[in-house]
């Protein structure tokens, strides 16, 4: 497949760049050789069937989980060196919300905001007010539905000035109005120069200039792909 | 970025420090199960062995401190397991902050809720055993001592298995190893106080004891959870 998400140039300072990405789960190589480039102001959404390590290839690119072979560059930079410099730029969201049930919706974003740095001028009534939960700020998140507790979750993105966003299955448990909502909050996000990095079954509604995709099979075990 | 007034470190360890204290005051149940459970344990031993002055006399230290010892294990779940499975441990982790930093607070948080009420509670129990007057003091000084070490020590540990489904035995075996110097200058000092002898050897080894664990357990609890998380 000849797209242009596997382009190979030789600008290692731009934006997040692996290197030569080997992942292997419990005995399982899940893919090898895998040497993407993506840019600031684009969408990458991350295909392929389940099981294929999209779970893990995002683990990966936030700093969860450590490579067994390759690297992923950060501006230049292994982002398992210099940790604090990329998670201060980065934002992950996985399976499981990372809201605390016993803390209200306010309480939570408050505290992702402590754990990294508020964006400037953000208003937390406002936040929540745009993902539909005015009325729900002071709930205790254990009150909410799990389309709620997801949105509290999405609300921590734009709570923080991060603007690598990583998701897992962003979309889990929303209606349709909510992710025609986040779809607007990820288009703006990227117009304004921010990177997504996102696994999802949904598609994806956002312009084409800024969408990328990536089929993670491609780079499963057998297939033997030469990179340069 | 990180140099705004509002986001130092001072800053995000008090507000770690803050949530978790909040949040185990949301559980009011379990809050109180750790101080229970150390109540309980001492109380059942004048039951078990008898009423006898001299015999429970001799045997209070160890009882009380071998039941702070268990409280603490107990109490050790606690600290990160519910962050682990609603995935906010993941994004502690994934804080630009030094994650040693943030867990310290959880730890000191950890401490407040279930080591300090036992410094509190043990003279009163130290009566029920007949413990003498001049060793309450010594008792008192050794748990403040001692108990910060059994959570910082246990935070390691519970780092570690907190991945597990089923990580309580296993976490037994790798902590109450290591909380066996505690135990034995903690209950020894208080032993001597009993019997009018000088403890400052004893309470120095268990200040060196803590600022080692202080200085180390931080970094190793930081790194158990990273391979924990990863």
């Amino acid at each position: 497949m000849g797209k242009d998400t596997l382009q190979s140039n030789n600008r290692p300072t731009v934006g997040l760049v692996t290197v030569d990405l080997e992942c292997i789960r419990g005995n399982r190589l899940l893919f090898s050789h895998l040497n993407l480039e993506i840019g600031a102001g684009k969408i990458l959404q991350i295909e392929g069937r389940n099981g294929c390590g999209k779970t893990s290839l995002l683990r990966l690119l936030c700093g969860i989980m450590l490579p067994s072979e390759g690297q992923i560059l950060w501006r230049g930079t292994d982002i398992n060196e210099d940790r604090a410099e990329f998670y201060a730029e980065s934002a992950y969201l996985g399976h499981h919300n990372g809201t605390k049930g016993e803390l209200s919706a306010l309480e939570n974003l408050q505290f992702a905001q402590a754990l990294s740095t508020p964006k400037e001028g953000s208003d937390l009534y406002e936040i929540l007010a745009r993902l539909s939960l005015a009325g729900f700020e002071d709930i205790p998140c254990r009150h909410l539905s799990a389309g709620q507790n997801r949105r509290v979750a999405l609300a921590r993105l734009l709570a923080t000035d991060a603007t690598i966003w990583v998701l897992d299955e962003p979309f889990t448990a929303l209606d349709r109005k909510g992710i025609a909502e986040i779809e607007t909050i990820f288009e703006e996000h990227v117009t304004q120069g921010g990177t997504i990095i996102l696994t999802t079954h949904h598609p994806l509604k956002v312009n084409e200039p800024y969408y990328r995709s990536l089929n993670l099979e491609e780079f499963a075990c057998n297939s033997n792909r030469g990179d340069q | 970025m990180s140099d705004r007034p509002d986001n130092t470190l001072t800053h995000v360890f008090l507000q770690v420090l803050k949530r978790d204290l909040t949040l185990a005051f949301r559980h009011r149940g379990e809050l109180a199960n750790p101080l229970l459970f150390f109540i309980i344990v001492v109380s059942l031993f004048p039951l078990g062995v008898g009423p006898a002055p001299s015999i429970l006399e001799t045997i209070a230290p160890g009882i009380i401190w071998v039941a702070a010892l268990l409280s603490a294990m107990l109490s050790l779940d606690s600290m990160f397991r519910s962050d682990f499975e609603d995935g906010s441990l993941e994004q502690i982790t994934l804080s630009h902050h030094p994650l040693s930093v943030l867990v310290l607070a959880k730890i000191l948080a950890h401490w407040l809720i279930t080591g300090l009420p036992l410094l509190f509670i043990a003279p009163l129990l130290g009566v029920l055993l007949y413990l003498p007057s001049e060793a309450m003091k010594t008792l008192v000084i050794t748990l403040a001592l001692g108990t910060p070490i059994l959570s910082l020590v246990g935070a390691i540990g519970m780092g570690l298995t907190v991945g597990l489904k089923r990580g309580g035995v296993l976490l037994s075996l790798l902590v109450l190893p290591l909380f066996i110097p505690v135990l034995i200058f903690g209950a020894l000092a208080v032993n001597e106080a009993a019997a009018g002898l000088p403890v400052d050897g004893y309470l120095y080894v268990l200040g060196a004891l803590l600022l080692l664990t202080l200085s180390l357990s931080p970094l190793a609890t930081a790194a158990s959870i990273r391979i924990s998380t990863s």
